[in-house]
């Protein structure tokens, strides 16, 4: 990524849909100071994998790109569901990737240092689970120097994986980034804790977000691990029993959440594996609204957003942003919507949203 | 004795981990139980290393831009995050040691990269696993491993010299910064020890005047132990 596009991102904008349906137009540097004091703000510091593979299927001599998924057992670097791409590389857009070589279960791949072995097909022929022979730090030693992180097509530069942490990323058990959080730095945490806006984080396994396959994209996201700590669970019931605001910063974030939180409104500290999707007709119980990228309709990310939202006002904002020349994909611009007043949730626990 | 359960399960990474100071880190930390990463060039020095203390080796060059994320990525995700980093790789400059107008440029260039890029490019990749830590343990700590050539000016010591300065400077500046996530920066000076860097600078020291590493390694902890009891009273109040 090019220090033009780092720029770039510091002059990102942010379009601000609040509970009322009032929408804003600001610069993303307004970020530190978009918040009310005794809102509190949950991030995914899930670090990137270089989750991008490439090297031979050994019995065919074809070359073959893996794209790691999702884990078959959290952080168990040894065992992926993973995605086979044939020939070709990430400038040509993945809809557009040739197929790869006929796969069968007990299949040899040369990836660089690394030697997987397909387990079993998943029912699409560049679905698999793969194992990867040797120790576990062994082979995380050989993702870490021969992976490279999924790559955009629309990013003419390949990306690194400093260009896919976000300032906040920890444990590295993300696919590809969670890439709201790139708004995120630690000028603008430290901005809001002098303000009284609360920060606190949760660690999600954010899966593969395109598979370049229709029937295949039918499937996502994937079951995905999550880990809420301690501190942040209390924290989130604390604020929810204050009826204070929860802002998501990110998809990954509201489905951890919201998976975790229990009929009385209550997030549950420690592991758990978020499963299917959230989106018209789901009921929010924990989050009041979302800081995300710039989404199209028909994309998993969109459809979450009608937790939040009609499909007119989301319609509505989504074409404002198009007019409004906003950049859509996982570096461009945000947007932060909040649950709007009288949306299918959280009358359930007799609020209303805040005024 | 009474405190080993402060560095008890500790995730604890060493750079340069497989020689002098940093090598008797390891076996320190690693023997009162640590969870340890350490990094070093040789490959065969890490797996000998590993081997010998049960620490999980990491070959990498701190001085390499682009091994910097690959060894940050094996550190947490093999300790499943990160309390303390230990800055200790370093280099010293032209061998045998050189006036700054006989030091070739190259030399000084690669002793920034090492000592002080390393140092950064490591902590800022680490970051955010250090913050975390310290949001959900109550506290992390970056040590930088200094020494008195970064206060005083000794000739023929000024690629390392300015090098261990700059260090210490970034240091401070880090440690009032990064405060209020509670993540804490110490430069540490261990003193002229007995160590193969040592070797190298003054081949003809008198070795029985010098330091013994292991003393210097039990100084380090010591210090850790004293920052992180107070991270446990954080975490109290904090969720009291």
């Amino acid at each position: 990524m090019s220090a033009a596009d780092r720029s770039e991102r510091r002059a990102a904008k942010l379009l601000t849909l609040d509970a009322t349906g009032r929408v804003r137009d600001v610069p993303r540097t307004e970020l530190a100071s978009l918040f009310t004091p005794g809102d509190l703000v949950i991030a995914n510091d899930a670090a990137t994998l270089p989750a991008s593979l490439r090297g031979m299927h050994e019995r065919s001599g074809e070359p073959i790109e893996i794209r790691l998924a999702a884990w078959v057992a959290a952080a168990d670097p040894t065992h992926f569901v993973a995605l086979a791409f044939g020939a070709g590389d990430h400038r040509l857009s993945t809809e557009d990737r040739a197929a790869p070589p006929p796969l069968l279960s007990g299949d040899r791949l040369c990836l660089g240092p690394l030697i997987a072995i397909i387990e079993r097909r998943l029912g699409h022929p560049r679905l698999v689970v793969l194992r990867f022979l040797g120790e576990r730090h062994t082979v995380l030693g050989g993702i870490a120097r021969h992976g490279r992180p999924v790559q955009y097509a629309y990013v003419a530069e390949p990306l690194a994986l400093w260009d896919v942490w976000t300032r906040i990323a920890g444990n590295p058990l993300a696919f590809e980034p969670p890439s709201a959080g790139f708004v995120l730095d630690w000028g603008t945490l430290g901005a809001w804790r002098r303000r009284g806006v609360g920060f606190a984080t949760l660690t999600h396994a954010a899966g593969l977000s395109s598979t370049g396959d229709p029937a295949l994209d039918l499937q996502l996201p994937f079951a995905e691990p999550f880990c809420i700590p301690v501190g942040t669970a209390a924290a989130v019931n604390r604020a929810k029993s204050e009826g204070r605001r929860i802002i998501a910063v990110g998809t990954t974030v509201v489905r951890a959440l919201e998976s975790s939180g229990a009929a009385d409104g209550r997030v549950r500290a420690g592991r758990g594996v978020a499963r299917g999707r959230l989106g018209r007709g789901s009921r929010l119980r924990i989050v009041n609204a979302i800081l995300t990228g710039v989404h199209q309709a028909g994309e998993s990310h969109f459809e979450l957003l009608h937790a939040f939202a009609d499909e007119e006002t989301l319609n509505q904002i989504a074409a404002l942003a198009e007019a409004r020349g906003y950049r859509p994909h996982e570096f461009g611009d945000s947007m932060l919507i909040e649950h709007q007043v009288g949306a299918p949730s959280q009358r359930g626990l007799g609020r209303a949203g805040r005024a | 004795m009474q405190n080993h359960i402060a560095i008890n399960g500790l995730r604890v990474a060493v750079s340069g981990g497989t020689s002098g100071l940093g090598l008797a880190l390891v076996r320190r930390l690693t023997a009162e139980g640590a969870r340890v990463a350490f990094v070093a060039r040789s490959r065969a020095a890490v797996e000998q290393i590993a081997q010998e203390t049960g620490a999980l080796g990491i070959a990498g060059d701190i001085g390499c831009k682009a091994d910097i994320y690959p060894i940050a990525l094996q550190i947490t995700g093999n300790l499943g995050g990160l309390d303390v980093l230990i800055n200790n790789a370093s280099n010293l400059g032209p061998m045998p040691l050189a006036l700054l107008a006989d030091t070739e440029c190259e030399d000084l260039e690669r002793t920034l990269a090492v000592n002080v890029l390393g140092a950064f490019r490591l902590t800022k990749a680490l970051f955010g696993a250090l913050a975390a830590a310290a949001r959900n343990q109550g506290g992390a700590l970056v040590f930088n491993i200094s020494s008195d050539a970064a206060v005083n000016a000794y000739p023929g010591w000024g690629a390392y010299g300015a090098s261990k300065a700059a260090l210490r400077h970034l240091t401070a500046i880090w440690a009032e910064e990064a405060k209020a996530d509670r993540v804490g920066f110490l430069s540490f000076d261990p003193g002229d020890m007995d160590t193969p860097l040592h070797a190298l600078a003054v081949p003809d020291a008198d070795r029985s005047t010098l330091k013994r590493p292991e003393h210097s390694a039990a100084e380090i902890v010591e210090a850790m132990r004293a920052h992180l009891s107070s991270r446990v009273e954080h975490f109290v109040e904090a969720h009291a």
